[in-house]
């Protein structure tokens, strides 16, 4: 496959992927910014965790100047002209795949282009008319079904290969970030008694929704979310689908099959990460330090993201 | 001036004619609301599909869509034996001036076209003369422009043998037409045409000498107006759809860039234009293309479809002579006549035109996509007087032609159902043999009384229906 070709692939699914992880970090920072809020006001902190998650804090307030409820949301996700709203992500992703739409199927084509088709008709409209869980619950679905659309119809061959590494790349990243947040915000205090207040409840509870593991949860764990049970389950657990150690075993899995030699480097190197997920222990990862320990993540998978690209997507 | 049109449908007592009557009758049948929901239900999935093209100079790109007629142009199956016939045997004579002018020059040396006419033409490429193309073909893919006249008598317009688009708007017409209407299709015998992207990369498979070469389709990119096209036959036929930077030339061979590493491409399906290919060799600041093609073709290490100036045969002040061509190569007479014309270069030729300039189009040898001419019947007297002094000043410059009435098709409107101008493009594939899907892509001119048939100037197009003619 022409290296232009997979890298626009590649793309194509990321932005979908963020795309609907935006979606999932403003959907639960909107729900909980509804709640009372125990002294600490009106839940702006609360919207502003997004633009922290995706980096776009400053630029916000470059344009901005202060924090309102209306105008993070706006910004978030319907701004053409912030580059990382919701709505460039999906113009993103549509664009890639009418690079190469002639390497994917009419299924898969028609829907992302009829979801651009619409973002644009939202966008017209407003959040305010459209509504906000709506539009988060709209993206989901939109990326759920251009999966199914995928799956169910394309050749498994080097184009259904990398639209999934991009969507398992982008994904583990953005577990990472959101469980990093999450953490900070509720300090280390919430490893004493407090852990069980109603806050951390609420807010572990959230972000276990927000990554759709709140029902894994339940049934593995049959008690009150905490963090080291949380993080347990979302670094460590291979059969949760959004997890860490899930999105690298099918990397891992991936990079090996590919054929050529120049993707040794990005092979290698999946392979250090998925063994050094897979043959640890959440104490371990304590022990070392979360955050610190998630910093690090990110960082490999962005050396991954690099490897990727230097053995396939700009290869000569 | 009274102009007779040549109605598709109806004679001129208004009687439908034998090929239409089926159509007819299920139109009549038919509830007026359901075929309103149809056309909507046509729009919203060209929409949905992304079937679309891009107006130059419009900074937004918007994606526009071509408006779809549902009401089919029809032609009975032994008129169209003709015309395909006529088609095949002009592609043929073409080919082989094309062969002749960059070799031996017969064609010239016996006095039938003037040197100067070719030689001095933009479009003749000196890199060609004297290379040998595998099958001699030249034009691979060519569109042959037809349109009729007040009798019905077929002529041919023009012939596109660079780089011809408009195939998969007949394509998908005709998909979505059996989409719409199965009902049509099942109640008579209407060709299939499906199969053109088959038959392409047939055509192109058999322009190389290998056995089984590596073919892809070359695009300038996705912001090109017929990008949606050059997607969809590399799609139809499985090959790749690369752009110049995917490809380099290393010892004369042209190579992509793959996840693989390196893989040598053997045939080239180009929708770009000649000057744009190769930057070494023709316009160096082009992007578009891929450094040493020309080299690597030269060696005779790729094959490029349509081959590189191919211009030189379809262009205005050669047109006039493709009926002496298909005479003198194929000792034939031509089966689909030229539309009259006066080459302004003669001194008598120009003297009539002169004196009939408010009757005629006046159209620039060297000029395409309307720009640069006049149509005497449309212009105030002020325009031809300035187009006169721009006529004299440089007469070979120009050729003229008589105002051709166009025939017309009903077609759906504002309001209603009224007759537009129409014209056919079918599109003639030269390989080891030469042939073409029945049927060809029609346009129509939607606002009233336009002879315009571009996209860009609001133009649509209909599915244009060979149909068996009916034993009863």
């Amino acid at each position: 496959m022409l290296s232009r070709t997979a890298d626009d692939l590649y793309w194509m699914s990321r932005y979908l992927e963020r795309a609907e992880n935006l979606a999932r970090t403003l959907d639960v920072s909107y729900s909980l910014s509804l709640m009372p809020q125990g002294g600490l006001g009106d839940g702006l902190d609360e919207l502003a965790m997004p633009l922290l998650i995706s980096g776009t804090m400053n630029e916000y307030l470059k344009r901005h100047g202060q924090l309102n409820a209306d105008r993070i949301l706006h910004f978030f996700a319907l701004d053409a002209e912030n580059p990382a709203s919701l709505y460039n992500c999906l113009s993103a992703a549509r664009s890639s795949a009418h690079a190469v739409r002639g390497r994917i199927t009419a299924d898969m084509w028609e829907n992302i282009n009829a979801t651009w088709l619409e973002m644009r008709s939202i966008a017209e409209q407003g959040l305010g008319h459209y509504g906000v869980s709506r539009f988060c619950e709209w993206v989901k679905e939109r990326s759920h079904l251009f999966r199914g659309a995928t799956v169910g119809t394309i050749m498994r061959s080097d184009a259904y290969h990398f639209i999934r590494l991009g969507t398992f790349i982008e994904r583990a990243d953005n577990t990472l970030r959101l469980l990093d947040a999450r953490y900070k915000l509720l300090g280390e205090d919430s490893e004493d008694h407090d852990d069980r207040s109603a806050r951390a409840y609420y807010q572990w509870s959230a972000l276990l929704r927000a990554l759709s593991s709140f029902e894994a949860f339940a049934e593995l764990y049959r008690g009150s979310p905490r963090a080291r049970k949380v993080a347990e389950l979302l670094l460590l657990r291979a059969d949760v689908p959004r997890s860490l150690s899930s999105c690298l075993e099918e990397m891992q899995k991936i990079l090996a099959g590919m054929p050529g030699d120049n993707g040794r480097p990005a092979q290698r190197l999946v392979a250090e990460l998925d063994a050094r997920v897979r043959y640890t222990v959440i104490d371990e990862v304590f022990e070392h330090g979360l955050h610190d320990w998630i910093i690090e993540s990110i960082d490999q998978m962005h050396r991954l993201g690099n490897a990727i690209h230097s053995a396939y997507l700009e290869a000569a | 001036m009274s102009r007779s049109f040549y109605d598709e449908m109806y004679d001129a007592n208004g009687e439908c004619r034998p090929h239409y009557q089926e159509f007819a009758r299920w139109l009549a049948e038919t509830p007026p609301d359901i075929l309103a929901q149809r056309r909507r239900e046509a729009d919203l999935l060209f929409h949905r599909a992304g079937i679309t093209f891009t107006l130059y100079g419009d900074k937004q790109g918007t994606e526009r869509l071509i408006p779809f007629d549902t009401i089919p142009r029809s032609i009975p199956a032994s008129e169209w034996r003709m015309v395909e016939a006529g088609c095949i045997q002009r592609v043929k004579a073409l080919n082989l001036f094309l062969a002749d002018l960059y070799h031996e020059q017969r064609i010239l040396k016996a006095g039938i076209i003037p040197p100067e006419q070719v030689l001095a033409n933009d479009c003749y490429q000196m890199a060609m003369q004297g290379l040998d193309l595998y099958r001699d073909i030249y034009a691979h893919i060519a569109g042959v422009d037809l349109v009729r006249d007040g009798d019905g008598t077929y002529y041919v317009l023009e012939d596109n043998l660079r780089t011809p688009s408009g195939v998969s708007y007949m394509l998908e017409d005709r998909k979505m037409m059996m989409r719409l209407f199965p009902e049509l299709f099942a109640a008579q015998r209407i060709a299939p045409i499906n199969h053109y992207p088959n038959l392409l990369l047939e055509t192109l498979k058999s322009a190389s000498p290998l056995d089984n070469p590596c073919v892809v389709v070359l695009t300038p990119g996705r912001y090109n107006s017929a990008y949606f096209e050059h997607a969809f036959l590399a799609r139809e036929m499985g090959v790749e759809l690369v752009e110049g930077a995917d490809m380099f030339v290393r010892d004369d061979k042209v190579y992509m860039r793959t996840t693989a590493g390196a893989v040598q491409v053997d045939v080239i399906y180009r929708r770009l234009d000649d000057g744009f290919l190769d930057p070494l060799a023709f316009s160096a600041d082009s992007v578009l293309g891929v450094p040493g093609l020309l080299s690597a073709y030269r060696s005779g290490n790729v094959t490029l479809a349509n081959a590189i100036g191919t211009g030189v045969a379809d262009d205005k002040s050669v047109y006039p002579f493709v009926p002496d061509m298909i005479r003198f190569y194929l000792s034939e007479e031509p089966i689909l006549s030229n539309v009259p014309t006066w080459q302004c270069r003669k001194p008598d030729e120009l003297s009539h035109v002169l004196a009939h300039l408010p009757e005629l189009v006046v159209k620039e040898t060297q000029g395409s996509g309307g720009y640069g001419m006049l149509v005497g019947p449309a212009a105030s007297s002020k325009e031809i007087e300035a187009f006169r002094a721009r006529l004299k000043a440089n007469p070979a410059a120009y050729i003229a032609q008589p105002t051709l009435s166009l025939s017309t098709c009903p077609t759906f409107v504002e309001n209603g159902i009224a007759p537009r101008h129409i014209d056919l493009r079918p599109f003639v594939l030269s390989g080891q043999e030469t042939r073409l899907v029945p049927g060809g892509l029609t346009r129509v001119a939607l606002r009233e009384g336009s002879l315009v048939v571009n996209s860009s100037q609001g133009g649509g197009t209909k599915d244009t229906w060979i149909v068996e003619d009916c034993e009863c």
